[in-house]
């Protein structure tokens, strides 16, 4: 279906318009809004600031109270006890777990589906499972997180490796949280690599085809790896959404807070604790809250390097076949 | 593209949020105070539902008077009521010396007024089948800073070779502040590695997922939950069999000892002089007292009744 082009870009496009007085207008109100979003990033990087790292207002940030060594080296993370200690580690132990089991959920998942509606799905599969997957990227993170509290843990995980394998699982643990955010991250991861396959030039294909190549393995010698970079792009930012999601992981995860590697068990993830923060605050703990924003900034801090190194992977993808 | 369609949108989405925004302001009740007839209150999740529910009662019989009630914790509560951000702190426990400082810093002004009592209950899963009863010391045992208790046998040699899950509410909590004063002896002083959370219901779900989880929280949320959880007995002394199970009764009349503790709720001086809230507090501590057990609580003998009553007529004066 193609589009009729508005009269005024038939005649190509002048920015004369742009003298009258309602354009201009328009222009102005137009550009106000894509300010808007500039002047949000810009507060919070400030905010971030301004309670983390250096007081501009207020009381004196996080970081000009506990120092950055114990902040980095501590390993125990507990800002509201007498006896305070501040060691990011548990948390973000608790955060990789969980983005790590949501990538080896969503990931396979992601680019499966992305590899069947790019390369053998004809456009009647594709009208069915487009919509349906995006769908699924519209439910609501906290309906996630009770599915995985109230079906992954007691109906997947406890029977499976609780009763079968002998494990013991606990009502909350990072399992089930990073299984309900890989289910969440499996249409980003999907759309985005069905994207990047999609734009594998058709004579990529055709030529392996004239080679005898089947569909499979067309599909992942030829166009899989032609795409790797757009892949890995889209995995990163996955992880990225994994790393920042909140509330599902709030719910299924519990507010343990430890280091450790069983999936099994309770952990408290860095957002979780941003909301744990935010929800109560003991009389005169204001480091509690202050401690939320030094996570707050860790957390920006890890998903803008995710981000900005996709970006580059993906810049590298355009250079090769444009 | 299409710019009526694009303002018609534009247009669609500012409506949108201006309808979020209103229902945001109805749930926090940010700067209610001194508005007309909007009596707002925050503070403990064990007096919470009861506050909660008087405050459905009252609005049901003054179709003009709205109740907000939040839970955010004591300690939370009263943080905000210092800084004159609502008209009562529901309390599971005196107000603290530093909190009392940051009222006076505020020039606010409060009464304190007993509601209700409350049995700080010590639950496990309704599948534990090896306990009972705990004593006062097991349970500091298991709860002490720098506690190495991990697995139930460290405690008792005939119990099993299991971990026990520990849950518990956050320092914001009275329930916490009482907890570890009657069992630890020190106010705050706690092991640091076990389960917290100011929402009491998930804490109802950690034990009642956990075949060896031992949690506390206050009595109103075990008789809300009572077919999930297993409530045991407490003793005061080192011989498990002289516990006393929490009961209405036994809260009532102090025997649940040392977790039988009195609830509270505070009210700025300055809120009192409204009509409304005089009215208000006057219901809580009347016909209001039905909503009690209705949310599982328990109510207070007839003599801190009467008491609290009078408490509150004195301030009304």
């Amino acid at each position: 279906m193609k589009p009729s082009v508005p009269a005024f870009l038939r005649k190509g496009r002048t920015r004369k318009g742009s003298d009258k007085p309602h354009e201009k207008a328009i222009g102005f109100l137009l550009l106000l809004c894509a300010l808007v979003s500039v002047g949000t990033t810009i507060s919070i990087i400030l905010v971030l600031v301004n309670d983390g790292i250096f007081n501009f207002v207020g009381e004196k940030a996080f970081f000009q109270q506990v120092s950055l060594k114990q902040f980095l080296f501590d390993s125990k993370w507990l800002p509201d006890s007498p006896e305070p200690r501040f060691g990011i580690w548990p948390l973000v132990n608790g955060t990789f777990m969980v983005s790590g089991i949501a990538c080896m959920i969503g990931v396979p998942l992601g680019l499966c589906s992305a590899v069947y509606l790019s390369e053998y799905a004809g456009p009647a599969e594709r009208s069915v499972l487009k919509p349906v997957l995006e769908l699924l990227a519209g439910v609501p993170t906290v309906v996630y997180g009770y599915f995985g509290l109230v079906f992954v843990t007691p109906y997947v995980l406890k029977p499976l490796f609780e009763t079968l394998l002998g494990f013991e699982v606990d009502t909350f643990n990072v399992a089930s949280g990073g299984i309900v955010v890989g289910i969440m991250v499996t249409p980003m991861v999907a759309s985005m690599s069905e994207d990047v396959l999609r734009s594998v030039p058709r004579s990529l294909r055709d030529a392996s085809y004239a080679l005898g190549g089947t569909q499979f393995d067309v599909s992942m010698r030829v166009v899989v790896p032609a795409a790797l970079s757009g892949i890995l792009a889209s995995v990163l930012l996955a992880f990225a959404r994994a790393i920042g999601e909140t509330m599902a992981v709030t719910i299924a995860c519990g507010t343990f807070r430890r280091i450790g590697v069983n999936p099994f068990e309770s952990m408290q993830t860095m957002t979780g604790f941003i909301v744990d923060a935010s929800f109560g605050e003991d009389d005169a703990q204001g480091i509690v809250v202050k401690s939320a924003f030094a996570v707050a900034l860790s957390l920006f801090l890890i998903t803008l390097t995710i981000n900005v190194i996709s970006q580059m992977i993906l810049r590298r993808y355009r250079e090769v076949y444009e | 593209m299409n710019f009526r369609l694009c303002f018609a949108l534009m247009l669609g989405s500012l409506i949108g949020c201006s309808v979020e925004s209103a229902n945001n302001g109805g749930d926090v009740g940010e700067n209610a105070v001194g508005s007309a007839k909007r009596i707002v209150a925050d503070g403990s999740s064990t007096v919470g539902p009861i506050t909660g529910l008087v405050g459905e009662m009252f609005e049901e019989l003054h179709s003009d008077v709205e109740v907000p009630v939040t839970i955010t914790g004591t300690g939370t509560g009263f943080g905000r009521f210092a800084a004159g951000e609502i008209d009562i702190n529901d309390a599971s426990r005196r107000i603290k010396d530093s909190e009392k400082a940051k009222c006076e810093e505020g020039n606010i002004e409060y009464v304190e007024l007993m509601v209700a009592m409350d049995g700080i209950s010590v639950v496990v899963n309704k599948d534990n089948d090896f306990i009972d009863s705990i004593t006062v010391a097991q349970l500091k045992k298991m709860w002490e800073p720098d506690s190495t208790v991990k697995k139930w046998k460290d405690i008792d040699p005939t119990w099993p070779d299991e971990d026990i899950k520990l849950f518990g509410p956050g320092r914001e909590s009275g329930t916490f502040d009482y907890f570890t004063k009657a069992i630890n002896g020190e106010e705050g002083a706690t092991r640091d590695d076990y389960s917290s959370s100011g929402d009491d219901n998930q804490l109802v779900t950690g034990v009642s997922g956990d075949k060896y989880a031992l949690g506390y929280f206050g009595y109103g949320y075990y008789e809300m939950s009572k077919d999930k959880l297993k409530l045991l007995k407490v003793s005061s002394t080192d011989d498990p069999a002289a516990g006393v199970a929490p009961s209405p009764e036994v809260i009532q009349s102090g025997a649940y000892a040392p977790l039988a503790r009195p609830v509270f709720i505070y009210v700025n001086k300055a809120s009192l002089k409204r009509p409304e809230v005089a009215e208000f507090l006057t219901f809580y501590l009347g016909e209001g007292q039905e909503a009690i057990p209705k949310v599982g609580c328990v109510k207070m003998s007839a003599k801190d009744l009467e008491a609290a009553n009078a408490a509150l007529a004195e301030a009304l004066k």
